[in-house]
């Protein structure tokens, strides 16, 4: 095993001892073990999710990278790679799956309709990407991003992970820093939770406009 | 050349004199019927006409006419082209009777004209909301409804940039999201309807009864939409007695992107990579269906060297298509994987082609009105000879040779799901799953499309109408598509590949035009009407997905709960067309 990304650069090791002994600090430890073993949430969206499927095939392999373990349950599972058009019907499930998800957790928006809606934009039952919902770590273009740039992705994730001090994250954090996101409703239309009291104003003013209220 | 639409044989007229009238619109054909007299006319076309397939009910909202028309269009198992008839109702209060009695695949179709169109149909078994949800506001693919996100009513729309400053959608919407709420609607007072409990009590009723002397009582199990072997957000609720499965529902929807919505403000070409995204796993064979719905209405013919590279990059689509399916069928089956990867390692090989012809691995977004995009170069062409003469054939035969005598494989899908083939046709199955129950019939050789007139081949059918059987005729249809490559590689000929010059803008006369191909899946129908301008009126996708699903219950019901997922994983969805 080659253990010179765990070594802390200035610390020179004797020859003889390399791949043995190794010298780091606890962070660079923790995070060195974490971005080796990031286990992805298997759940396909959409398109995405046969690029995904390829980018775990033979041609791209991600097991070069750890991640090969796909966990069909969040409980075990590190990653969300929320991959394909996030509709207003699903986004209930999605949340609460990223909310059973054990911490450290992380969300990858892989395509253009998990980041932004994309090409189905402007349809009325797609949420304009996931991050309206959830906190994403990395954003991956492409409508699908090849297996490459998904490969990109996890990489940047990777080096994401390595500037992580565990003093630091928000789930180490002590307070009431939650990271369970209220799961939102179907009604008339979707409902986020978070913006009820907004809703609720919006809703009064568009249903006496303010030319008759003069009236 | 396919024969236009407009050809019929049957005087229907003629048979009901005062019920029937023929539609006499510019550009239109078929029938139309009068709305209470639908059942006695559509039993007529089905015994006495012989058309035994209804391959689509659709809806078409018409505000300027204070008109709501449901559209059928019905097919002959034998062969032969299409029939269209189609019954109008006034719109504020579209009723119509169900079809259902007479043709069950009319089910699942008619909930989704309930719920985008807002048609009831009367007596039907079990009219809910399909795609989205109970409770939700409005009837979408009614031309007076607008999306929160509405722009304006065609693309292509003014600039997004005016006078250099630039806009988002979010900006035009008061709730500053994809979101639009009910006057007065009050979030905090919203009692919240549970909208899954129609779904449960639309489930069969279970007695439960004395066994033995032990009381024993039903399970519900949800299946999905998050659940590794349900190929996607698919659901399914499962009501078991025990371990056998006693009344199943499908329940679709979370990846209803609005294609048909979104189609409507697209202009014609804009649609052609929304097609691309239907069927994700056969861009091409989707690209292929659109294209030749649109030259219907166009009137225009295909140079004749895209027309063979059509049928090229339709005839890989399939392969890759099956060969996957093959794979993943052994991972429902708890094969985790290997098969899969075999599978996965020849595709790669088959997108290669796609990217150096089309630009993109999956989403091809290739073919254009009158022709393709871009010509196969001499190499792509060299390639695609050595993939189809030298390496696919023995990898099927790989497969075959892995997989059909295993025996866990056998035990597993021989005599399991069994469909007859009345209940095939009846429930509007096509593609793989009514071939192998014992009906041969293929769009390609029943109603020839493009040049498929010119390649021998055979039409791969079982008579079994088990889980066996599809297997058996998606591993032949490989050899068989292999042959038609091998025969197009040889026959494809020099010249254009666009039969006018390239345009964005197409002037499309008004009409209507349904245009379908054999997709991997089964039959992809494309019903497009429009009205001369440069958008489609309407654009309606006959999905093989959705619709081979509404025979699933039949094929699970006293099967065990483990077998779900293999009948399910041979009926071979693909989510993005399934909820389009």
């Amino acid at each position: 095993m080659d253990n010179n990304e765990l070594n802390l650069p200035g610390y020179e090791i004797p020859d003889d001892m390399k791949n043995t002994v190794a010298i780091t600090s606890l962070d660079r430890l923790y995070n060195w073990g974490r971005r080796s073993s990031v286990w992805p949430l298997m759940f396909g969206l959409a398109c995405c999710a046969i690029e995904m499927i390829a980018a775990q095939a033979s041609r791209y392999d991600l097991a070069r990278f750890g991640m090969e373990v796909m966990r069909p349950t969040p409980r075990q599972a590190d990653l969300m790679i929320v991959s394909g058009t996030v509709t207003k019907k699903m986004v209930p499930a999605i949340v609460r799956l990223y909310n059973q998800m054990p911490e450290p957790k992380y969300v990858m928006a892989m395509g253009a309709c998990a980041s932004s809606g994309g090409p189905f934009k402007e349809g009325y039952n797609v949420v304009a990407g996931i991050d309206k919902f959830l906190p994403v770590d990395i954003y991956v273009p492409g409508c699908p991003p090849t297996p490459q740039a998904l490969m990109n992705g996890l990489i940047m994730l990777q080096k994401k992970i390595d500037k992580e001090s565990i003093s630091k994250v928000r789930w180490y954090r002590k307070g009431a820093d939650t990271v369970e996101v209220p799961v939102p409703i179907l009604g008339p239309d979707l409902i986020d939770v978070r913006r009820i009291p907004d809703i609720k104003s919006k809703v009064a003013e568009l249903s006496n406009p303010p030319a008759q209220r003069e009236a | 050349m396919t024969t236009p639409a407009s050809v019929s044989t049957v005087d229907l007229a003629a048979r009901f004199p005062g019920i029937v009238s023929a539609d006499s619109r510019p550009g239109y054909s078929g029938w139309i019927i009068n709305a209470d007299k639908l059942i006695e006319v559509a039993t007529a076309i089905r015994d006495e006409f012989g058309y035994d397939l209804l391959s689509s009910v659709t809806g078409v909202d018409y505000p300027a006419d204070g008109k709501m028309e449901v559209v059928y269009h019905a097919f002959k198992t034998t062969g032969g082209s299409i029939f269209v008839f189609k019954v109008q109702m006034p719109r504020d209060d579209p009723v119509v009777s169900s079809l259902v009695p007479v043709w069950k695949g009319a089910e699942l179709q008619e909930r989704e004209a309930w719920d985008l169109l807002g048609i009831k149909f009367t007596n039907h078994p079990d009219l809910r909301r399909i795609l989205m949800w109970e409770g939700f506001e409005g009837h979408p693919l009614r031309k007076d409804w607008k999306e929160p996100f509405y722009e304006e009513e065609l693309k292509p729309f003014k600039s997004r940039w005016p006078d250099g400053k630039h806009t988002i959608a979010e900006a035009k919407n008061p709730f500053r999201d994809n979101v639009q709420f009910p006057v007065g609607f009050d979030p905090e007072k919203y009692t919240f309807e549970d909208p899954e409990q129609a779904l449960y009590t639309s489930l069969r009723k279970y007695q439960s009864e004395d066994k033995d002397g032990i009381k024993t009582d039903h399970i519900l199990v949800n299946m999905g939409p998050q659940h590794p072997s349900t190929h996607g957000v698919f659901r399914a609720v499962v009501m078991l007695d025990g371990e056998d499965i006693v009344s199943l529902k499908p329940v679709m929807g979370y990846l209803h992107r609005n294609h048909e919505k979104i189609g409507e403000r697209n202009t014609f070409l804009q649609n052609m990579p929304y097609t691309d995204r239907l069927d994700y796993f056969n861009s091409m064979s989707n690209n292929f269906g659109y294209a030749l719905a649109v030259e219907k209405l166009m009137g225009i013919q295909v140079a004749e060297r895209a027309d063979y590279i059509r049928v090229i990059m339709a005839e890989l689509t399939r392969i890759q298509n099956h060969l996957i399916w093959a794979g993943m069928m052994l991972n429902d089956l708890g094969a985790m994987y290997t098969p899969a990867l075999y599978a996965f390692e020849e595709r790669e090989l088959i997108l290669d082609i796609f990217e150096a012809t089309a630009g993109s691995r999956m989403m091809c977004n290739y073919f254009r009105f009158g022709g393709v995009a871009r010509d196969m170069t001499e190499d792509a062409l060299r390639k695609t000879r050595e993939l189809v003469h030298d390496r696919l054939p023995g990898k099927v035969d790989e497969m075959d040779r892995l997989l059909t005598d295993n025996e866990v494989l056998v035990s597993r899908l021989k005599g399991m799901g069994y469909l007859s083939a009345e209940d095939a046709i009846n429930t509007s199955m096509t593609g793989p799953m009514l071939r192998a129950s014992g009906v041969p019939y293929d769009i390609r050789r029943a109603d020839p499309y493009s040049v498929y007139d010119r390649f021998e081949f055979d039409v791969v059918s079982r008579p079994e109408g088990d889980m066996y059987a599809r297997y058996l005729v998606r591993i032949e249809e490989m050899r068989q598509s292999l042959k038609i490559l091998e025969q197009a590689l040889k026959q494809i000929p020099a010249g254009p590949i666009l039969s006018g010059k390239p345009q964005y803008q197409v002037k499309i006369q008004p009409g209507e035009a349904y245009g379908r191909v054999e997709a991997p899946k089964g039959e992809l129908g494309y019903y497009i009407v429009s009205n001369g301008k440069p958008n489609p009126y309407r654009y309606h996708v006959r999905a093989p997905s959705f619709i081979n699903l509404t025979s699933l219950e039949m094929l699970c019901v006293g099967e065990k709960i483990a077998d779900f997922v293999a009948i399910l994983g041979a009926v071979d969805i693909v989510l993005g067309e399934l909820d389009r």
